[in-house]
């Protein structure tokens, strides 16, 4: 009877995840545009569609940004993130409501927020004017990708907070009084018993970032469309431009399956790394 | 003693105000900028002159179609989340055998698929069985999204309800069905209401589905209906950002009387 509870669940995950994932695959191998679904006609092509995605410009570029704002984006959430939680997580009053309030960002709508961005480092925004830029950031190509990158911290930084927050009150007190008697300073006490405390909070939040992180496509889509020159391009982008702006839905899901792959790896080492947590 | 442990409790209230300021800097522009119709860049004021509420009648009258459409994805998702992954949760939560290790690596893999890549199949598929431009269609992509998480997040909540309260249910002659909806649900009721509220905000919020898997002219979202906003060639600011502040609402509501869920909630989504 307890497994039958489990059927209606099994089916979903079956059609809306198992199937596409490997229709996509499919997909990948055929010809499928949009006169696929008037004559029901996909071709078998091979690796083409693999082929023609490696050979266009954009494809290296947006590989590229995707592993810097990837690398970037989780570095400096889990520097911001921890030193906020260390933060909060000190006695003071106003502590409870204020570390609520810092949940916001990460709770709006994502084309709420990426609209008020955008807003605010136009020509002439409030932003532009403050960091007293010329012009808008998203009209230079290195300045644009920055944008994004550093937008896209801040979205994630109250996540790292919260799960960081809950780590650091685990950590034994008793152990941090007694190297205190014991003499170690701040520092010490943070890097040899904090820090090895709350390492599989870090390992497990950072590769969730890493995975999360990958496969960004909203927020560069409504800053800035992928441009100037194609420099905010990533695998999420690009493979929603072939298929929803091109319809070339074969390439669109070779893209597509180079990001599961890529991101198939980060989750295997997940996997790994959380069953040897549960084993501590 | 060291210096930082000496600091007065009230610098450090001082010192929160500073890293919120920071924080939430977009967001005071967001609701400044929308009480300022017709502002341009030179004559923006970052307190609004007066409560103008000119935007916000203009982005009811314009949105309020896509925001009823948003509404009623969000509650379906939050719902189609909760009645497909509550049973499911409690059947995991007392099985015992590997079987239920591959169901729970199979859900973590759902969780990561990144959705551009279902969009494509699920286009492919819906235009096929007519779910295309459907409110079902979006609220079925959307539960992609939370389902996995739901279940997650029941079963490990499950997973604590004391044996003895479910065995004396079953020596009173409860049968499963009756067991999960009068003992098994109201006592997991926080977590349903953590699974629910995250299912909604997913539903509420979702952007890419409602972008691939509807065409804006039959159906449209309020996520992309502030899109075309955006992309029009003469932005009217001002009236993003009130379109924007309606489609935070839900959102700043569920924070303010239900912060203990979301971070119950964000506690299960890091792997705990």
């Amino acid at each position: 009877m307890h497994a039958a509870f489990v059927i209606p669940a099994f089916l979903y995950i079956l059609y809306f995840f198992g199937y596409p994932l490997i229709k996509n695959v499919w997909m990948s191998f055929v010809d499928f545009r949009t006169a696929t679904f008037i004559t029901g006609r996909a071709p078998w092509v091979g690796f083409e569609n693999y082929a023609s995605v490696l050979a266009t410009s954009v494809l290296p570029l947006a590989t590229v940004n995707t592993i810097v704002i990837t690398a970037v984006t989780v570095v400096a959430q889990l520097v911001i993130g921890l030193a906020i939680a260390s933060f909060f997580s000190t006695r003071f009053p106003g502590n409870r409501f204020f570390s609520g309030a810092l949940l916001l960002p990460w709770l709006l709508p994502m084309v709420a927020t990426a609209a008020v961005w955008r807003w605010l480092l136009r020509d002439g925004g409030p932003l532009v004017g403050l960091l007293h830029l010329h012009n808008s950031p998203f009209a230079d190509p290195a300045l644009a990708l920055a944008s994004v990158i550093l937008i896209n911290i801040w979205l994630g930084v109250p996540f790292y907070v919260i799960i960081l927050t809950a780590a650091l009150q685990n950590v034994p007190k008793d152990q941090l009084e007694a190297a205190n008697l014991d003499g170690a300073g701040r520092l010490a006490r943070f890097w040899h018993i904090t820090l090895p405390n709350i390492r599989p909070q870090l390992a497990v939040s950072t590769t969730l970032t890493i995975i999360y992180t990958l496969k960004v496509l909203e927020l560069p889509l409504i800053l800035t469309g992928g441009g100037p020159a194609n420099a905010t391009q990533t695998l999420g982008t690009v493979a929603y431009a072939l298929s929803f702006k091109k319809f070339q839905f074969g390439e669109g899901a070779a893209v597509g399956n180079i990001l599961m792959l890529v991101t198939l790896v980060f989750a295997i080492a997940y996997v790994i790394l959380a069953a040897r947590k549960e084993k501590q | 003693m060291t210096a930082a442990a000496r600091l007065s409790p009230w610098l450090k209230t001082l010192g929160a105000v500073g890293i919120l300021v920071a924080m939430l800097y977009p967001v005071y522009w967001l609701v400044s900028a929308s009480f300022q119709p017709g502002a341009s860049a030179a004559t923006i004021q970052a307190i609004p002159p007066s409560f103008d509420l000119t935007s916000f009648r203009k982005a009811v009258d314009e949105q309020l179609g896509p925001i009823l459409t948003s509404l009623a994805v969000a509650i379906g998702t939050a719902l189609l989340s909760i009645v497909i992954a509550a049973p499911a949760a409690f059947g995991l939560s007392r099985l015992r055998s590997r079987f239920v290790d591959v169901v729970l690596i199979t859900l973590f893999i759902a969780q990561i698929v990144p959705g551009i890549v279902l969009s494509n199949s699920l286009y492919t598929m819906f235009q096929s069985i007519g779910l295309l431009n459907t409110i079902p269609g979006l609220i079925l992509a959307n539960a992609s999204g939370s389902l996995p998480f739901a279940l997650l997040l029941l079963r490990s909540f499950m997973l604590e309800i004391d044996q003895e309260v479910l065995e004396a249910a079953r020596l009173d002659g409860a049968g499963a069905v009756r067991t999960l909806l009068q003992i098994v649900a109201p006592i997991s009721r926080n977590a349903l209401i953590t699974a629910g509220v995250f299912g909604f905000l997913a539903g509420w919020g979702d952007f890419l589905f409602a972008l691939t898997l509807s065409t804006g002219s039959e159906l449209k979202t309020m996520t992309v209906g502030v899109y075309e906003y955006i992309s029009s060639p003469n932005v009217d600011w001002s009236t993003v950002m009130a379109a924007s502040v309606l489609a935070s609402l839900p959102a700043i509501v569920l924070l303010i009387v239900s912060q203990r869920y979301l971070r119950v909630g964000l506690g299960a989504g890091s792997g705990k």
